[in-house]
């Protein structure tokens, strides 16, 4: 017997439908349930990194000011803040969170394929959250190694959270790391064999894109992590020495030799710096699908962009020791990493190109989630461009581990993907809710989150060319700073509460929009894609009602000419309406 | 409009802060003019992406915002565009790569003739050695490394006999000589960085590494550390001086030799026993102190700190800030000391008093004082025993109130900001984590449990 594929199964296969509230709400195997805990637990940690980050600014911006931020706790904060924002916010909100609500919708299936590991995967990463929030309480707190985790200093004494916070932060990483494994292969399983009919990999919206190619990346990159993890848990414990050599800490023999602090961060970046494009992809491939929606038109340069997408997720492997420069590595190795590093600004480029170049002739709406969009091309090209400072050798040597390091790495990571996620958590609202959100609200929180941020960052990359270092609880004097360095970080401090506190603005949204918003149109944006064309607004268990729809044209068929409506679905066929220009061909 | 108005206002806001922040590169006092050069290479080709692209996109928001009945292009690719875009991409990208990789080999290759000095790295102070008359370095070792060999000498290595040894975070080098510091870490991962300097390098525990330049300048220039190293990194400062030769010349000589230091004779606390009388007259027979004449207990302190002191009140490092009211009587005094060695040996002497626990005067919230006696507790130990290898003295069982003067001399800068007061200062960072005389107290209080 041939290989039948699952969209052509579809009426032999037995949909469960959940029964009780229990199996409905809480221990439930659907994909948007899932994904609503996902991103609900995601964001909820966020908060937590949000308010930490307030904290470490407090001290930044009003040196002793406050009796409640101290050495100790102050670098606690900056690690946990960092580790929270990057893993436990940023990736599970992309590829949890919109990768579990998105693939199955965008590719007309009913659901993940394994549907009960996908429940498993958000249990496991919850167990993970729990595990981390625990290790603010163990005596000693939670770890302040950075959120690098960079041995020696992560598990001798000198480090806050020596004691417990450094195990129990090495036993989160690994416990989400098979919350990410198992949520992981269902992602990249369900993208290449749960399609519906017509619906090709070059019809794919690049949201779906995206976030496949991010979670190939996440797949092949948090290994790397796993086995440091495990190694660091194993030299902390029971004394080996993967990366501890002969060490005299406070006069003390530590008992180590042999090991190797750099073969670390090797191994740490290995899975860091595609870390970076597995936040950036998913971010990429929505941003694409906000900006062409809004904008009427096409996606410009649809095949460029999947393939700039492939690219950069096959050149984020080789570029790792970039950042390394100054690590004390064999420093030959410099020509090579700057010189892939500076090639991978090309495939990079491009997606800002297209992404400029869907706006040229567009018929531009600019509700909230395309202004959002917007704003990401301005941040990412700003982060982007500074990248080329640090990628290029030569300048990170006066740059590294300056605030200039900070300001881009929060530019292009930080700041970029935050403003997809509210553009994308307000572009599909109407569906995952029924709901419309208040767009008055939905503007001010933009407004002051994107110029918020521009006015905490901007600043930022000269208090770096001026040589203040990062990770300092305070500067002190020095006579190289000139003193209004201190004023500066005054008014980031400010603007940093500023962004904090409007955050409140988008809460109230949501709860307004819960309780008193109107009915959304099944397809207020007049979308192309499938998650609109479903039969019920939020969709229901199984997403298409009784048939599977089918793909007829890409994503992008916006203002075809000969057509009267400015957008075609995907569903729609090729006698009702003209193809635009067909990717793919017929299944 | 509005958004389209603010994209281009943020893009001339950018060009306008870039142009007039008075935050930007220090005065360059190194040979690396070339990494300047490639980074203003950088802003150039950056800057004009910056602005093009930005400007298009708010042009474009503006000219193609939604009208009602209007309707976009439908345009899928364009090919020669893309083509065209993405060599010219590739063009602006070589032109920073090309003189990035160029100066990268001119920092990888160091030059034949650049000096040696080696900058020792640990938790939370730089220490320097130089070669020696032979330009060879002896071996050294981590597992070798104590209070009495803080550089893990290797004692039968006769390249290491003269290599001098500097125990205080300030290096000086001669001007206009390419010099090669080779980087060593004792514990965990350190960073020396010289922002005027333009280069950097990790210190690594298990090897070593390291970096060269050419001062250019003569002046003092803080090493920064810049690999977060435990909670006292921001404290971790040192200073390179960059001097004439002559002059260079001159202070290497005055610096002892791993031979000469290994050759110094102990103290003799017989001889100290004299000196001491001078001392007593204040801090009592048994050095036990003496809160009305402001004189603290000395039995049962370090000898090692009490020595430092003793020379940082005759260098003037310690007793010469005008508002050091009793450290200005103190001065005086130590400068009866002619020598090291009658410093060595007083403090011998002072070594043999007995170490009697002192009257308890200061009260205060004992459960508060231990929460913040936490990060005291890295460098001075969770018993307040002082750890020799941190620069930390005993804190425990001294004169809690000299200790209370002490902690409010560091706050208010009157003790430890001198240049010289090469540990003190990072006391100054710590005592501002106390913000009252109360948190002080409190703190003092806890010790007293100690």
């Amino acid at each position: 017997m041939g290989y039948v594929a699952i969209a052509d199964r579809d009426h032999e296969i037995e949909h469960h439908d959940p029964q009780t509230f229990i199996t409905k709400y809480v221990w439930s195997q659907d994909h948007k349930v899932i994904a609503i805990q996902y991103a609900g637990t995601a964001i909820f940690v966020g908060v937590i990194a949000l308010i930490l980050s307030a904290m470490m600014r407090l001290q930044l911006g009003f040196p002793d000011q406050f009796s409640f931020i101290n050495p100790e706790n102050y670098y606690q904060f900056i690690t946990m803040h960092g580790m929270i924002m990057v893993i436990y916010l940023l990736t599970a909100l992309f590829l949890g969170g919109f990768g579990n609500y998105l693939i199955p919708l965008m590719c007309g299936s009913r659901d993940m394929v394994f549907p009960y590991m996908n429940m498993l995967s958000y249990w496991v990463y919850l167990l993970s959250v729990i595990i981390l929030l625990i290790s603010f309480f163990v005596p000693g707190g939670s770890t302040g190694a950075g959120w690098t985790l960079y041995p020696p200093q992560a598990i001798m004494p000198g480090t806050p959270g020596v004691d417990w916070g450094i195990i129990l932060m090495l036993a989160s990483l690994a416990v989400f790391i098979v919350a990410f494994t198992m949520g992981g292969l269902n992602y990249v399983t369900t993208v290449l064999q749960a399609r519906c009919r017509g619906m090709t990999l070059m019809r794919m919206p690049l949201s779906v894109w995206g976030i496949f190619m991010a979670t190939i990346l996440g797949l092949l990159a948090f290994p790397a992590l796993l086995v440091s993890a495990i190694m660091m848990l194993l030299d902390k414990t029971i004394m080996t020495s993967f990366f501890m050599p002969a060490i005299s800490s406070m006069g003390v023999d530590s008992g180590h030799t042999g090991g190797s602090p750099i073969l670390f961060q090797h191994l740490f970046w290995f899975f860091g710096h595609p870390e970076v494009y597995i936040v950036a992809l998913p971010a990429f491939g929505i941003v694409s699908d906000l900006l062409s929606t809004h904008a009427r038109k096409n996606i410009f340069g649809y095949r460029m962009m999947v393939w700039a997408l492939i690219a950069i997720g096959g050149l984020s492997f080789i570029v790792w020791a970039h950042h390394m420069y100054v690590s004390g590595m064999n420093p030959y190795f410099g020509f090579f990493f700057a010189t892939t590093t500076l090639i991978i600004a090309v495939p990079t480029a491009i997606k800002v190109y297209n992404w400029v170049l869907t706006l040229w002739e567009g018929n531009i709406h600019l509700r909230v989630p395309m202004l959002f969009a917007i704003a990401f091309i301005f941040t990412f090209i700003h982060g982007g461009l500074t990248g080329l400072f640090l990628g290029n050798v030569t300048i990170d040597l006066p740059l590294s581990d300056t605030y200039f390091v900070v300001a881009h790495f929060h530019m292009v990571m930080g700041v970029s993907p935050i403003l997809v996620v509210f553009g994308a958590i307000y572009h599909w609202w109407p569906k995952i809710t029924g709901k419309m959100y208040n767009e008055t609200l939905g503007k001010w929180h933009f407004w002051m989150t994107f110029l918020g941020t521009y006015s905490i960052y901007l600043p930022m990359h000269y208090l770096g060319f001026a040589g203040v270092p990062r990770r300092y609880f305070a500067m002190g004097n020095t006579e190289f700073m000139p003193e209004s360095a201190q004023d500066l970080n005054a008014w980031i401090t400010m603007s940093a509460l500023f962004v904090a506190a409007t955050q409140v603005l988008f809460f109230i949204n949501v709860i307004w929009s819960l309780t008193r918003g109107p009915k959304a149109d099944p397809n207020p944006w007049d979308a192309t894609t499938l998650e609109w064309q479903t039969p019920d607004t939020p969709p229901k268990h199984g997403n298409w009602g009784h048939d599977l729809p089918e793909c007829h044209r890409w994503a992008y068929d916006y203002s075809v000419p000969g057509y009267e409506d400015d957008f075609i679905p995907q569903n729609v066929a090729a006698d009702v309406a003209p193809a635009g220009r067909d990717h793919g061909g017929a299944h | 409009m509005p958004f389209a108005v603010v994209l281009i206002l943020l893009v001339v806001g950018s060009l306008v802060f870039h142009v007039f922040s008075p935050w930007t590169f220090t005065p360059l006092a190194s040979n690396w003019g070339m990494i300047d050069f490639t980074i203003d290479i950088t802003f150039w080709v950056t800057g004009a992406v910056f602005v093009a692209v930005n400007l298009f996109m708010a042009y474009c928001v503006i000219k193609f915002r939604y009208k009602k009945g209007a309707r976009a292009t439908y345009e899928p690719e364009n090919k020669k565009l893309e083509t065209w875009l993405t060599w010219l991409t590739a063009v602006g990208v070589a032109a920073m790569l090309t003189p990035g990789l160029f100066v990268w080999a001119q920092f990888v290759d160091v030059p034949e003739d650049a000096h040696e000095v080696e900058a020792v790295g640990q938790q939370w102070h730089w220490s320097y050695r130089y070669p020696g008359d032979d330009g060879k370095f002896g071996e050294v070792d981590a597992e070798r490394i104590s209070a009495d060999n803080p550089f893990g000498m290797d004692p039968d290595d006769p390249n290491g006999q003269d290599d001098v040894l500097v125990m205080h975070p300030e290096a000086r080098v001669p001007v206009n000589q390419p010099v090669k510091f080779l980087l060593r870490s004792k514990d965990v991962l350190h960073d020396f960085a010289i922002a005027q300097f333009r280069v950097k390098m990790d210190l690594v525990p298990g090897m070593q590494t390291y970096l060269w330049l050419t001062p250019t300048e003569t002046g003092r220039f803080e090493v920064l550390c810049e690999e977060l190293c435990g909670i006292a990194h921001h404290t971790m400062r040192g200073a390179v001086v960059v001097e004439e030769p002559e002059d260079f010349n001159a202070w290497l000589a005055q610096q002892p030799t791993y031979s000469e230091i290994n050759a110094r004779v102990a103290g003799n606390a017989a001889m100290g026993a004299a000196q001491y009388a001078v001392c007593a007259a204040c801090h009592g027979p048994q050095g036990e102190g003496l809160q009305a004449l402001n004189a603290p207990k000395i039995a049962g302190q370090s000898a090692w700190y009490l020595k430092r002191q003793l020379q940082n009140y005759k260098s003037g490092a310690r007793g010469a800030h005008p508002d050091d009211t009793f450290g200005k009587q103190m001065a005086p005094m130590a400068a009866m000391l002619v020598d090291d060695a009658a410093i060595d040996n007083v403090v011998a002497y002072i070594q043999t008093l007995p170490d009697n626990p002192p009257q308890v005067t200061v009260d205060g919230n004992v459960a508060n004082g231990e929460k913040l006696y936490r990060v005291c507790s890295y460098c001075h130990g969770a018993e307040g025993q002082g750890i020799q290898a941190m620069n930390a003295p005993r804190a425990a069982g001294m004169t809690d109130w000299y200790v209370a003067r002490q902690l409010q001399n560091f706050k208010d800068g009157i003790r430890g900001a001198h240049p010289t007061d090469f540990y003190g200062f990072q006391m100054m960072f710590m005592a501002n984590v106390l913000h009252d005389q109360q948190a002080i107290d409190d703190l003092v209080a806890y010790i007293n449990t100690l």
